[in-house]
């Protein structure tokens, strides 16, 4: 297991570090890290100071090596807008992403197994169907307006009916005034992020567990479980469940990338000050020591993911870790 | 279409378990003419058709897809008002008679508007899956059958693409090439021709050892006769599949986009163009506008889903049971 674990992280130095690399080139194509010096006073001679300090006139692997020397020590620059440390502003916003992205895991895999389990070993019922057509429908579905949608109905229109003075779900950021902590208010404030967050991952992963149950619930070992005679719910749990698991992982893994997606969407439209909504400001004013940061913690992040599930899988599955 | 069955006598031919049974006299000669005709010989096309149309869901997406291009890129026809057309001493009016979705901020209708982003939308859409489909075929395809380094070359880009979110690429790569529709559409084709180029690789890779592949090598056929006569038929199915995802994909993928404020700008309006403009009016009296544009994209995305399904189940009936 051990070495199994090695290998996958062995592998995964070197997909980061040829990612960062494509992406701070991307970057420093797309926006000019110096543009902030161009229109100030003495425009020439602070453009060329800081094409300076960032040695942009060398090579672009120069300019990595340069980059990455600093960022290992944890330097990841200054905000050209804020003029903030990257790495204090990258913190500050992560810690609201995490907790979007802890919940909404913890949802999307309880309730999609929950489903899937549910609809495999009841095919054909009218639970069954009713879950798959609304698959179907949250596939469909642009994610954002479906968050839109959430806040009209759920929020403005349930508060107009019930007559409270606050709405019953929180749309604006994850607590309301200065209240902090995991409190009641957290979580009213917590409902529709993760829906939205959460509604298409929930679609996709219930009809995979779905299929992947039924594949495994018609397997040999199952019968034979049951005429040795153990008992119905024994035999879903311990053998059907498990095994039909482990494809869910790997689509889980593969889908982090996706959820991250939905945290620009989420943290845009609920005005939650996160990862989210620190690229698409970073990306409007063009800030590259932000931009650069962010694609490169995210890469990072979403690898650190996939080598969780790889890790989980061989745990699931003893026939990967030795091959 | 070939037809291969033979004529029996003078009777009209007619698909066996099509259409009403033909009454057949006792002792009339045509009787044992039935009975011993030659099994009806059908082309792949016409099992194939005969699977699809079973799917009902399937061929109604069809129709409501079909609808929906005619209205849009008829939009000069059918829309209701000329496209932009503003009345701002009008304003914003909710639906009515006159206005059947209602008016925005400038006075302009709603339903024009949404006709005419629907060409944009859609356009994007089809585009997009088309181009792909294309290129991750033929990419795909020659990695599989050619391996070795062309082969790790895909494997380790799309590899890559796994480690970020697809929307921060995209919405990175459209701040550097420009905003217009043609840009958008090549931009999002650039990203999803890899997943095509992943799948139709597989394929390949299992089918290139099958005997009716030696077999054509055995003869004389050149790789690329053999890819493209040989392999690729037996891999449409997957092959089409691919198109209507890549449809529903892109037609997501650009709302949201738009949505964020990165794709189609004004004055261009799509339909996540046109929920942008309307997120502002979450809970106030112009919610109305926000409805129509994400039922369009839901109706569009969920026609095109259904035609995918009624198209993996008539390429492999083995499918149907899940």
């Amino acid at each position: 297991m051990a070495t199994y674990i090695l290998r996958r992280v062995l592998y995964s130095i070197p997909v980061i570090l040829i990612a960062s690399f494509l992406l701070l080139w991307s970057v420093r194509q797309t926006f000019d890290p110096c543009a902030q010096f161009r229109t100030s006073q003495g425009g020439a001679a602070s453009v060329a100071r800081c094409r300076a300090s960032l040695q942009l006139d060398d090579s672009i692997f120069t300019q990595y090596g340069h980059w990455l020397g600093d960022a290992v020590q944890g330097n990841l620059g200054q905000s050209q807008q804020t003029n903030a440390e990257v790495s204090t502003t990258i913190t500050s916003a992560f810690w609201y992403t995490i907790q979007l992205i802890f919940w909404g895991i913890l949802v999307s895999a309880l309730l999609s197994i929950l489903l899937g389990v549910y609809s495999a070993i009841r095919q054909y019922s009218i639970g069954d169907y009713t879950f798959t057509a609304l698959a179907f429908i949250g596939l469909a579905m642009p994610p954002f307006w479906f968050g839109l949608i959430a806040i009209q109905f759920l929020s403005v229109e349930l508060k107009d009916v019930l007559g409270t003075s606050q709405p019953v779900f929180g749309f604006v950021g994850l607590h309301s005034g200065d209240s902090t902590g995991f409190n009641m208010d957290y979580v009213r404030h917590l409902v529709l992020p993760v829906m939205t967050l959460t509604v298409q991952i929930i679609a996709e992963w219930s009809r995979f567990q779905r299929a992947s149950m039924l594949d495994t619930m018609s397997a040999d070992y199952i019968r034979t479980a049951r005429a040795k005679g153990v008992p119905r719910r024994r035999v879903v749990v311990r053998h059907g469940l498990r095994n039909a698991l482990i494809p869910l992982v790997t689509v889980m893994a593969l889908d982090i990338g996706a959820l991250f997606g939905g945290i620009v969407i989420t943290e845009k439209i609920f005005s939650i000050p996160g990862m989210g909504r620190l690229f698409l400001t970073a990306l409007l004013q063009g800030d590259v020591p932000v931009l650069e940061a962010w694609l490169v913690v995210t890469a990072i992040f979403i690898v650190l993911f996939n080598l969780l599930a790889d890790v989980l899988y061989g745990v699931l599955d003893p026939r990967i870790r030795l091959s | 279409m070939t037809d291969e069955r033979t004529s029996t006598g003078s009777r009209p031919l007619m698909p066996v378990g099509v259409g009403p049974a033909l009454p057949v006299a006792p002792g009339d000669g045509e009787f044992e003419i039935a009975s011993h005709a030659e099994p009806v010989a059908r082309s792949q096309w016409q099992l194939f058709w005969r699977r699809f149309v079973r799917h009902r869901i399937a061929i109604a997406s069809i129709v409501v897809l079909l609808i929906l291009v005619l209205l849009c890129f008829g939009a000069s026809f059918f829309a209701p008002f000329p496209n932009n057309q503003q009345d701002l001493l009008l304003g914003p009016v909710s639906p009515n008679g006159t206005h059947w979705l209602g008016t925005d901020e400038l006075g302009r209708d709603q339903l024009t508007r949404l006709l005419y982003a629907g060409q944009i939308s859609l356009k994007i859409g089809f585009a997009v899956a088309f181009i792909s489909t294309v290129v991750g075929t033929a990419i795909g395809a020659l990695a599989g059958f050619f391996g070795k380094a062309t082969d790790q070359a895909l494997m380790r880009a799309t590899d890559l693409f796994l480690v970020l979110p697809a929307i921060a690429i995209l919405a990175l790569a459209l701040e550097f090439f420009g905003h217009t529709d043609t840009v958008i559409i090549i931009v999002l084709a650039g990203l999803f021709w890899m997943s095509v180029a992943r799948v139709v690789r597989g394929q390949v890779l299992s089918l290139k050892e099958k005997e009716f592949v030696e077999a054509a090598r055995a003869s004389g056929a050149s790789p690329l006769r053999i890819i493209v006569r040989h392999i690729i038929p037996n891999i449409i199915g997957p092959i089409m599949l691919n198109v209507t995802l890549g449809v529903a994909a892109a037609i997501i993928t650009e709302s949201t986009l738009s949505f964020l404020g990165f794709g189609v700008q004004p004055p261009q309006t799509s339909w996540g163009n046109m929920l942008s403009d309307a997120e502002g009016y979450v809970g106030t009296s112009q919610s109305y506008l926000l409805y129509a544009p994400g039922l369009l994209i839901l109706l569009t995305v969920l026609a095109v889903n259904f035609i995918g399904d009624g198209l993996s189940d008539a390429f492999d009936p083995q499918s149907e049971k899940h």
